[in-house]
Order: structure tokens, then C-alpha cells, then sequence
């Protein structure tokens, strides 16, 4: 099947303007701004888009819960992309650069915005660039700028780059520091669609989830739904990454199982071991412990669910049986201990306790108390922290020694306790 | 020389990105503008940002202290910003950078003697397929250098001392 989002794949060139041009490109944009604004999230709405940032919201949705009693709009595309194994949006913006900025476009006449901010990570330098010169090739032929297609409508498109932190990513803490302050996130509600960037009504979408616009208003949202399962419509840029042969970003259809995933596109694991461990969602997943039930389960956002797991933005991140899982989290406390924002006390005093047990346990060698301890401050976390960096920081934690106990010496412990 | 002499059009530019009351926005990418050159921003540059979007001097110096890009002190003029994050440590990410570490002479987060070079285990740089990685922060920019090996990394700061 031809990829959809990852389109360079199959034409070269594509992140040249006349070779998209060429290929359709822009058509989408030009239908959209001859429908009413409405119209257009109704196309989306119904074709099953969810976000694909990870928490799976259906887009449509989002785009209809914008205020119209307060303006101006803005559209803010999340390209932070800070996961640990998600490296996705990167290719896209890199690779087929137009649909992703067409996407923005189409979403910025949706919800009735002239001005839309590309909020790239800071690593992402020279991603920006790039992107600062395709806006500057679409302003030149008038996809951009004033009065588009000989309509009223008017937008200008500006990329922003953050300065290296992951929380910057909760949308939130995008909308603080794009307004130039620490990017520490918001109390919610007011959700950005009410209260977004300058305290006015907002969109923040992902990357990817621009990407599938064009094609949806090109296509139709029936055949869109035609592709992956009822829960999750259409197809999804899966990043796998770990110990797999063939490392790197497979698009694919909802429902692909992990196996196929990891056998049939990844080539299988490193000197043929068994795999371990799964993390569906980068660093934030819970531990999926591997069994041909989990390896035949489909990728999608319900599916993965029943593995106690979530699927989130598929970054797949294969552990094998050579690695033990105290290690595993050893590296993500790290992770989160250094990116949560001291915003709030459960996050920042939590991952802080976590860190000193883990590297206790590591260094000392386990003592059950100590295991028990850390399986306890996480477990206190939970559904305290003001936004999710502070839960997924206790998701690979809590699973990690309940389903894999015999790596950190325990006896086997009740899953529901 | 102040920031504004020095930039004049480039500060233009990066106002312009944002509604006029809210040029506050315009202080990340005018940090970038002030450690172009030395790598740091200093303490007359930080006064110079504050006047010119209408934030404080500590407002200012507390985006510097919350982002990991921004460095208010000077180190390596090239920062090698090795990703171990668990993706890359999989895939022998930490071997690699203490050996890259041992054959410069100097711990993680150390600069080398002739104050050129600094390498740091920094957080996921999103390029987990191509491990090892690592990014180079210095006065061109930010660039990521893939699947690298101690060798090659080598070769690449031998060019770069060149290059000078």
C-alpha cells in the first residue's frame, strides 16, 4: 500500500513545492476554504481522526469546541516531539514538509484563524529552517498571505522553537512558553479551545494528526474510516526502536499486530533473542510483559488497552531478554526526574524519591524494602500530578515490578494490589 | 555593543513573528540570537532582552535556568550532546559515550584541556533508529550527527577543530 503521511517514501522530491504541486498538492487546501468553515471540521469529525500526540483525542471534536464568542483564534502545531522513541513528526516535517503545513492550513480556516505557530523543539534547528523556508516558498505562491484562492480568507504560518524540554510538549506548557515564560503547564479546565495562546481559543494538534488532513478532505472521511479498525480510523506512523533489527517509522494501519510490527517490518530482534518486554508509548508506557497473547494483540488505542498498556503516539520500543527491567526504569525515573517542571509537589518530590531508590536498589542491590518503597512513592503519585508527565513518570515503575518481580528479587506480587 | 546594534534586523524579524502586545513570546528566539557567538548569554545581553520585550532581568535569567539549550556561563565552544536515553542506551548508547568520554580524556560533562570541547549525556533527542547519536551545539547551530561510531566522531571534531 502507498504510505499516505510518509508519501516521500514513494515520490521523490516531494518536499520540493512543484513536485507536491504535481502530485495533488494544495488541491485539499483550495476545497476547504470554498467550504464553510464548519463544513470542513464535519469532514473531520466524522472520518475518525484521533491526535496523534498520544492521547488519542478525536480531532474533529477538538476543532468544534473552539469559542466563538472570543477572538482572534491561533492553531498551534505540537512539533516538540520529546518522547523518548517517538521520532516520527521529525521525518514528516523533513520528508513531506506541504501536507503537514497544508494541514495546518486547512485546520487554521476550520476554526477561523489567520496566524498559526509551528512550536518545534529546540533540537529541531535545523527542521525550523526548513520549515522557514517551505512557508516562505508557499507565501510565493499564494498559499500563504492575503485573500487565499480569491477569498476573504487570510493566514500566515510561523515556526517558534522551544529551548530543550520535554514538558513542553503537554500543550498547556507548550502555550506558556510560546508566550514566553517556563514552560510549566496550566490548570485545566479552561482547555485551550477556550483559553489556549494569549488566553485566546485554541487548537494544539500534533504533527502527525496535520499530516492526515489533507488527505482526508481530498479523499473523504469515508475512506479514511475504510482503513484500521472502528476504534482507530486509518493509519499511524509506528516508531519502533530498542533492540529490533530493523529499527525506524513504519506507517501502517490501525490493527497491525506487534508481532507483524516487530517480525515482518522490524526484521526481528538483535541475534534472533526473544522479546521481553514492550513499551507502546516511549518512556511513558507501561510495561507490557510479552507473551504470544500480547504479541498477537492489534495496535490500537483499545486493543492495547487490554494489555493494561496504552498505545499513546506508537512509539514501540522492543526490550529483549538480555535486559533487565530495574535497568529499564533506572533509565526512565532518570529521564523524568530531569524533565518534570517543579510546577507541582507529587512530580517533583516524587521523581526526585524515585531516583535515590532506584539508583539504592542499583547500587546496593535490591532489598525488598527499598523495591516496596519505590513501588510506594509511585503508586502515591498517581492521580495527583497537575498534568500527565507526573503519571507517565510511575507507569514503567509500577508495571515494571509488578509484572517482572523475579528482576528486582521480589516474590510474585498480586497484579491488583 | 548591544543587542540591539549588533542584530538589528534579525531582532526585527523575530518581533514580527508575534502580536505587538505580546513581544514577550520574542524572548526564547532572542536568547538563541545572544549566544550565537560566545555560547552563553551574558549578563549585559540578558538586560538588553529584558528591555527589548518588557520582562525583568530575573524573568529573563529564569527562561535561561529552565531550558537546557540556554547556558549563562561559558564551556566548550562545541557541545557533543550524546542521547542515552533508554531507546539509544538499547541500543549501546552509554558504551558509547564513555569510550567517546575516555578517548577525549575527560568524564561525561567534562570540556576538554584546550576548553574546545564539552560532551554531555543529554534527555531523547527523537532520533532513536540511528543510534548512537548525538547533537552538536555551537555557533552554527544545532546539528545531529547519526549513527556514529567513536571513530567517526573523532574524524568529525578533528574537521571541526580545522574548520576554525
Amino acid at each position: 500500500m502507498a504510505n499516505i503521511l510518509l508519501r516521500h517514501r514513494d515520490i521523490p522530491d516531494i518536499n520540493k513545492i512543484d513536485v507536491y504541486k504535481a502530485n495533488g498538492g494544495f488541491k485539499a487546501f483550495e476545497q476547504a476554504v470554498k467550504m464553510k468553515p464548519t463544513e470542513v471540521t464535519d469532514v473531520v469529525k466524522n472520518s475518525g481522526l484521533r491526535g496523534r500526540g498520544g492521547a488519542g483525542f478525536p480531532t474533529g471534536m477538538k476543532w468544534a469546541f473552539m469559542d466563538n464568542n472570543n477572538w482572534p483564534h491561533y492553531v498551534v502545531a505540537n512539533a516538540d516531539e520529546s518522547e523518548p522513541g517517538t521520532f516520527k513528526d521529525r521525518e514528516i516535517m523533513e520528508g513531506n514538509p506541504f501536507q503537514f503545513l497544508e494541514g495546518v492550513a486547512i485546520a487554521s480556516y476550520a476554526v477561523g484563524a489567520n496566524a498559526a505557530y509551528i512550536y518545534l523543539r529546540g533540537e529541531f534547528w535545523q527542521v525550523a529552517a526548513f520549515l522557514d523556508e517551505k512557508i516562505e516558498e508557499m507565501e510565493k505562491a499564494g498559499y500563504l498571505g492575503e485573500k487565499l484562492f480569491g477569498t476573504d480568507y487570510s493566514l500566515k504560518i510561523y515556526t517558534h522553537l522551544g529551548a530543550g524540554a520535554y514538558i513542553c510538549g503537554e500543550e498547556t506548557a507548550l502555550l506558556e512558553s510560546l508566550e514566553g515564560k517556563r514552560g510549566q503547564p496550566r490548570i485545566r479546565p479552561p482547555f485551550p479551545p477556550s483559553f489556549g495562546l494569549y488566553g485566546k481559543p485554541t487548537v494544539v494538534n500534533n504533527v502527525e494528526t496535520f499530516a492526515n488532513v489533507p488527505m482526508i478532505i481530498a479523499n473523504g472521511a469515508d475512506w479514511y474510516k475504510s482503513m484500521g479498525t472502528p476504534d482507530s480510523a486509518g493509519v499511524k506512523v509506528f516508531s519502533l526502536s530498542g533492540r529490533v533489527r530493523k529499527p525506524g517509522n513504519y506507517e501502517l494501519p490501525f490493527g497491525v499486530t506487534f508481532r507483524e510490527l516487530i517480525y515482518e517490518y522490524g526484521g526481528g530482534i538483535l541475534e534472533g533473542r526473544p522479546v521481553k518486554a514492550i513499551m507502546a508509548a516511549g518512556a511513558s508506557s507501561s510495561l507490557i510483559a510479552v507473551d504470544d497473547k500480547a504479541l498477537d494483540t492489534p495496535m490500537d488505542y483499545a486493543s492495547v488497552r487490554t494489555l493494561g498498556a496504552d498505545l499513546g503516539s506508537a512509539s514501540v520500543i522492543v526490550i529483549d531478554d538480555t535486559v533487565s527491567i530495574d535497568w529499564v526504569i533506572n533509565k526512565t525515573i532518570h529521564f523524568f526526574k530531569h524533565e518534570s517542571c517543579g510546577k507541582c509537589t507529587p512530580c517533583r518530590e516524587g521523581n526526585y524519591w524515585m531516583l535515590h531508590l532506584i539508583e539504592r536498589i542499583r547500587h546496593n542491590g535490591s532489598s525488598s524494602e527499598d523495591v516496596e518503597l519505590l513501588h510506594n512513592v509511585a503508586k502515591q503519585m498517581q492521580n495527583k500530578c497537575l498534568c500527565a508527565l507526573g503519571e507517565f513518570a510511575t507507569m514503567a515503575v509500577v508495571t515494571g515490578i509488578d509484572r517482572f518481580p523475579q528482576d528486582f528479587k521480589l516474590p510474585m506480587r498480586n497484579l491488583e494490589s | 555593543m548591544s543587542l540591539a546594534e549588533k542584530y538589528p534586523k534579525e531582532i526585527e524579524k523575530i518581533l514580527a513573528k508575534y502580536p505587538p502586545e505580546h513581544k514577550r513570546s520574542a524572548v526564547m528566539p532572542l536568547l538563541y540570537l545572544a549566544q550565537r557567538e560566545e555560547g552563553y548569554v551574558d549578563r549585559h545581553a540578558m538586560r538588553d532582552i529584558a528591555a527589548l520585550v518588557d520582562m525583568t532581568e530575573t524573568e529573563v535569567a529564569s527562561i535561561i535556568g529552565f531550558y537546557t539549550l540556554y547556558h549563562d556561563k561559558p564551556e566548550g565552544k562545541l557541545r557533543i550532546q550524546v542521547c542515552a536515553d533508554l531507546p539509544c542506551a538499547l541500543r549501546g548508547a552509554d558504551q558509547f559515550l564513555s569510550d567517546l568520554c575516555a578517548k577525549l580524556g575527560i568524564e561525561p560533562g567534562g570540556t576538554t584541556a584546550d576548553g574546545l570541547i564539552t560532551v554531555e549525556p543529554v534527555m531523547c533527542l527523537a532520533a532513536c533508529d540511528k543510534a548512537p547519536m548525538f547533537q552538536t551545539q555551537g555557533p552554527d547551530g544545532i546539528k545531529y550527527h547519526e549513527n556514529m561510531t567513536v571513530e567517526t566522531t573523532i574524524d568529525l571534531i578533528e574537521e571541526l577543530k580545522k574548520a576554525k
